[in-house]
């Protein structure tokens, strides 16, 4: 979930009420938000610098608030108070315009055919007679930051440039050329770069170079001009310097590239909704055309509002408590989405909803629905829950069967408590290294599955056998008295051309004794006893089944052997090899078994 | 015998003044005196204070003077009382350390005259002091403290501490000790002498004999207790034995865009081997991809390109709701052949997410997950059912949150009071699965499914009071803690 640096003061003016941290945190919870932090902008340098200093008392108090996934909306303070406002019932639900101006006086933004290539849309707009204070200019560049973090999946999808439109004659042109052939001053710096050059310079630069890989290797770079050819920005990686937005800048010119449209859309969407309640015209926005090389072209922004019919039975019905239209238009009024009621012919009242450019996020009838119940309170929905006693009966079968695998392995748990083992529980995942070579194996490719991206080299596979985690258990716990007795039953992975994913668990039961001496007669006393409780005697004959001498290279040669049972190897058991015990670090001798229990079933 | 002796003594005696006199007195070792003293005192027998007394004994040097003399008196004796002895001769006759002491001693006492070449006697007896005070000393008598300091000076005698007790009659006090019977053994019931025996006290501050046993891990344990709470419930437990996946069924299926970040490698163990799963059913598959481009069944969908390629993907499952929604799926193909039938379903067990290790986060853990199925559910069901389920953990004062899921909607965040630590603490996460999840399975359109997650290791480091994941799950946990945890009474 982002989270969202706003100062408290500015928040509680635009709030119009000043509130306790508690008050607030109980708005911030009612509403979907939370309160994550509360700091100062000393404190989080201080932090950074990892300086000991006391505060001074009259810090500026930062509010971290968290805000839902896909509430873009909810990226920037000015956002984060409108939605409060409206749901303390403080404010309209705003409208939102774009500025009615003729066909040819509109800024034109042409797209070049080979952008298709590299990164194929545009969308841009402007905001006129913006009027920027510190405070509203940092949260400008900030909702840009957050918007690269998330939507734009760190630019890969969309990325954001805001020009001073004062600097720059249009019509535009976004183009993709060889970057040899791009030449222009980047933001931040003084001198001119080739784009080829500049891709060298920011490999060193903490910030930037997160984002070369995007269009490092392609032969050529998406750019954006003007009439005069200057460079507006080199997306994704950096705007121009020429064009640079200040705090007096007036007139912004907003483009969004992307390899998404409709990500681009709402970012673009989002940028324009939230600032223009600067603008000299507030809620009003200045479109551009887009004109593909096919001809084809677009205005944006596209400010429409989305219609969508819901039935009340539908919204009441799912919530579980009984509403009436009135209210459910009402609740949802709090939420940002305009509501009608419509009678309709089957006794069924339906609302209209007006989705606003604001709330992507609202996609299905159902989301209306959690906008309701999330006005209503979830907590009100509680109280008659409980009351009423809901979820008695529903989706209750009259018989039920366990699920035997599972009531199985816990019954052989017990089983092995009962012989007086220690159930340890180790990790699915393991190295390479643990799997094989720790155990003297050879890893024919043919067993493990590899995973492609571990963080470390302890997650480089799912183990094949409970034999690594049992050993480091026991490589972990060499103060531990002897005699050591441990069990597990736990799931192994092996790959499986039968199973649709190329991969199956297997259900093993593992034990470990480790004392004085190896001990095998107690490992093989423990096997002969599980054997007995699942119903088999033991072997003087071949039917059931029996123990026949092993080479497996995890194993002392001679005290070895394979667990067969109904002709199949289900098992190994043996003295751990000292050479394996040597690499686990465990100075005592060890004896070992492990079976696949599924087979019982 | 010095039980014995001490017993009877005290039988007619009232106290003991002290113990090295008694000891001499009824010629008895005075350590094993002293032994059965402490004793004796400890089973209340007698009451023994003790006695610290300075005392002198006499240095090698000192003993062999009590015997053979001083040096000097034998320097004395060795001169002729007539004449006197060549200076040479004598010292031959006493061997040279002797003649030496006995030299500087005699004339400090002028007993001799040393000054010409022969040694001559100056008076014509004298008392051996120094043999007399030795003697007295060896006998513990009492000797004038300036006797003692020349004597200390020669190295002859060094003091010693002497420990000793005096006693009376203690407040079990018996003329004979009483034999106790440390344990009732099989002889004693065969020839009846456990009557006449008395049996020792037993210390019941003591722990006891460590018991011999097996142990099941705490997470098990609490794992047991919340499958049987959901059996109790009428829930039905999902086979979850398949840790891999594909990224269809773990996140396409459950209507998660492939932009999503939690898809992203951070979150995520992809395979390499195998890196794609092989087959999916078909027609499904169109209609997920359909859901997500375009939407249908009354949703807009995510309006981009989705990827048969992404979904193929294997990976490792990031939450058991994979298999969740393979049974749903089940559920709706079942419907073809059958009337719909409403489901209780649950699961335990492994989930795998590529995040970095700390204190509280691991690479696997257990996901407990509990769905219902049914037609015409209701958000107030899925909080009813919270409520019984929470209730049942010790935990029944919940609010909850909105939150966001890409595949519930509502989605609430489940927050309990928890008194120990005076505040809301988040325990898991709820919701209705979305419709764009359920229709393109082919559940009918009525049927709603309400589902709850959370995490089985954070509730169990709650209450076995662990900090550290680590100490509960994986190799580096302590066998001995394994050993000591109580069981759990979850659901009691």
């Amino acid at each position: 979930m982002p989270t969202v640096s706003i100062g408290r003061d500015r928040l509680f003016e635009a709030l119009g009420k000043t509130y306790t941290q508690e008050e607030f945190e109980e708005l911030c919870f009612s509403f979907g938000i939370e309160l994550d932090d509360v700091t100062t902008e000393k404190a989080i340098m201080r932090k950074e610098k990892h300086l000991d200093e006391e505060s001074d008392g009259d810090e500026e108090v930062i509010y971290k608030i968290e805000v839902p996934a896909n509430r873009y909306d909810l990226l920037c303070l000015e956002g984060i108070a409108q939605a409060l406002r409206i749901f303390n019932w403080q404010q309209e639900i705003p409208t939102y315009k774009v500025a009615n101006i003729s066909p040819k006086s509109m800024l034109k933004m042409h797209v070049k055919p080979e952008t298709s290539s590299i990164r194929p849309y545009v969308v841009c707009a402007v905001l006129r007679g913006v009027t920027f204070d510190a405070a509203s200019y940092n949260s400008f560049i900030d909702l840009q930051d957050k918007l690269h973090q998330n939507i734009c999946r760190r630019r890969t999808l969309v990325a954001i440039g805001t020009h001073d439109l004062d600097t720059l004659h249009g019509p535009f042109t976004y183009e993709a050329l060889p970057p040899s052939s791009i030449n222009f001053v980047p933001l931040k710096q003084e001198k001119n770069f080739r784009a080829d050059e500049l891709m060298e310079f920011y490999k060193s630069d903490l910030k930037l170079k997160k984002f070369l890989h995007i269009i490092e290797n392609s032969p050529v770079f998406p750019v954006l001009y003007d009439s005069t050819r200057t460079v507006l920005s080199l997306p994704p990686i950096i705007n121009g310097a020429h064009s640079a937005i200040k705090l007096e800048t007036k007139n912004v010119f907003i483009e969004c590239t992307a390899t998404d449209l409709t990500k681009a859309k709402i970012v673009l969407n989002t940028m324009v909704t939230m600032f223009s309640e600067y603008c000299e015209r507030k809620f009003e926005i200045e479109p551009v055309e887009v004109i593909y090389s096919d001809g084809k072209s677009y205005i944006y922004p596209d400010l429409s509002v989305y219609n969508m019919e819901v039935s009340l039975s539908y919204i009441t019905g799912a919530i579980g408590v009984p509403l009436k239209a009135d209210e459910v238009t009402g609740l949802l009024n709090r939420m940002q989405l305009r509501a009608e009621k419509s009678l309709s012919d089957d006794n069924d009242s339906k609302i209209t909803v007006s989705v606003p450019p604001t709330r992507s996020d609202v996609l299905h009838p159902c989301d209306v629905m959690e906008d309701v119940a999330i006005a209503y309170g979830f907590n009100r929905v509680k109280d008659i829950a409980i009351a009423k006693g809901y979820n008695i009966s529903k989706g209750r079968a009259v018989s039920l069967k366990p699920l035997r695998l599972e009531e199985f392995s816990h019954i052989i748990r017990l089983e092995m408590a009962m012989c007086g083992f220690t159930e340890v529980l180790s990790f699915i995942l393991c190295s390479l290294n643990d799997n094989f070579a720790m155990l003297n194996r050879e890893d024919d490719k043919s067993t493990a599955v590899i995973i492609g991206n571990p963080r470390s080299s302890e997650n480089e596979t799912a183990r094949t056998s409970l034999m690594p985690g049992i050993l480091k258990t026991i490589g972990q716990n060499k103060a531990h008295p002897k005699p050591i007795k441990i069990f597990e039953v736990g799931d192994i992975v092996l790959l499986d051309n039968t199973k649709d994913v190329g991969a199956t668990n297997s259900r093993h039961l593992a034990a470990l004794y480790c004392g004085a001496t190896a001990g095998y007669e107690v490992i093989h006393g423990l096997v002969v006893r599980i054997m007995q409780v699942i119903g088999l005697v033991p072997p003087d004959d071949n039917t059931t089944y029996y123990l026949k001498p092993s080479e497996e290279p995890e194993f002392l040669l001679g005290t070895q052997a394979s667990i067969i049972y109904k002709g199949k190897q289900i098992g190994t058991s043996g003295i751990v090899h000292p050479e394996v015990l040597n690499k686990f670090d465990i100075p005592d001798p060890c004896s070992y078994f492990e079976l696949d229990i599924a087979c019982f079933l | 015998m010095a039980e014995e002796a001490i017993l009877g003594y005290l039988a007619k005696n009232e106290e003991i003044g002290d113990s090295g006199d008694f000891a001499s007195k009824h010629g008895l070792n005075h350590d094993e005196v002293v032994n059965v003293i402490k004793s004796l005192h400890g089973f209340r027998y007698v009451e023994a204070q003790d006695i610290k007394r300075e005392s002198w004994v006499l240095t090698n040097e000192g003993k062999l003077y009590a015997d053979t003399g001083s040096p000097e008196a034998q320097l004395f004796l060795a001169i002729p009382p007539e004449g006197g002895i060549p200076r040479e001769e004598l010292q031959i006759k006493l061997g040279p350390l002797l003649f030496k002491i006995g030299c500087a001693q005699a004339a400090k006492n002028r007993w001799v005259d040393m000054g010409g070449q022969q040694v001559t006697r100056r008076v014509q007896h004298v008392d051996d002091r120094v043999k007399d005070l030795l003697l007295k000393i060896k006998e513990g008598q009492v000797v004038d403290q300036d006797d003692i300091k020349v004597l200390k000076a020669r190295k002859l005698i060094v003091p010693q501490t002497w420990n000793g007790y005096s006693l009376k009659k203690g407040p079990d006090y018996a003329p004979q000790r009483k034999k106790f019977a440390a344990d009732l053994t099989r002889e004693m019931l065969q020839s009846g002498d456990w009557k006449n025996v008395e049996f020792k006290e037993y210390n019941f501050n003591a722990k006891g004999q460590p018991i011999e046993a097996g142990h099941l891990h705490p997470l098990n344990k609490v794992r047991h207790q919340l499958r049987m709470i959901f059996l109790q419930m009428g829930f039905e437990e999902m086979p979850t034995d398949r840790y891999v996946e594909s990224s269809f069924w773990n996140f396409d299926a459950l209507f998660q865009p492939q932009q999503h970040p939690a898809r992203d490698s951070h979150d995520t163990f992809y395979l390499k081997v195998p890196s794609t799963t092989k087959e999916l059913p078909e027609d499904y598959v169109e209609r997920v991809k359909c859901v997500h481009e375009s939407g249908g069944y009354g949703s807009r969908g995510y309006e981009y390109d989705w990827s048969r390629e992404e979904a193929n993907k294997n990976l490792l499952r990031t939450h058991t709701t994979a298999v969740s929604a393979r049974m749903l799926y089940n559920l709706a193909q079942d419907t073809l052949k059958k009337p719909f039938t409403p489901k209780r379903y649950f699961s335990i067990d492994r989930v795998f997410r590529n995040e970095a290790v700390d204190r509280t986060h691991l690479a696997e853990f257990h996901q407990i997950e509990g769905l219902i199925c049914d037609r015409g559910l209701t958000l107030g069901d899925l909080i009813g059912v919270l409520h019984d389920f929470f209730s049942r953990l010790g935990m029944s004062k919940l609010r909850f949150k909105p939150a966001y899921n890409p595949y519930t909607e509502p989605s609430m965040e489940i927050f309990s009071y928890h008194e120990g630590f005076g505040k809301w603490v988040e325990v898991g996460n709820s919701g209705m699965f979305r419709p764009e999840m359920l229709l393109p399975m082919g559940l009918p359109e009525d049927v709603r499914v309400i589902a709850w997650g959370l995490s089985l290791e954070r509730p169990t480091m709650i209450m076995y009071g662990y900090n550290n994941i680590r100490d509960l799950f994986g190799h580096k946990v302590d066998l001995g803690l394994i050993k000591t945890n109580p069981i759990c009474r979850l659901g009691l």
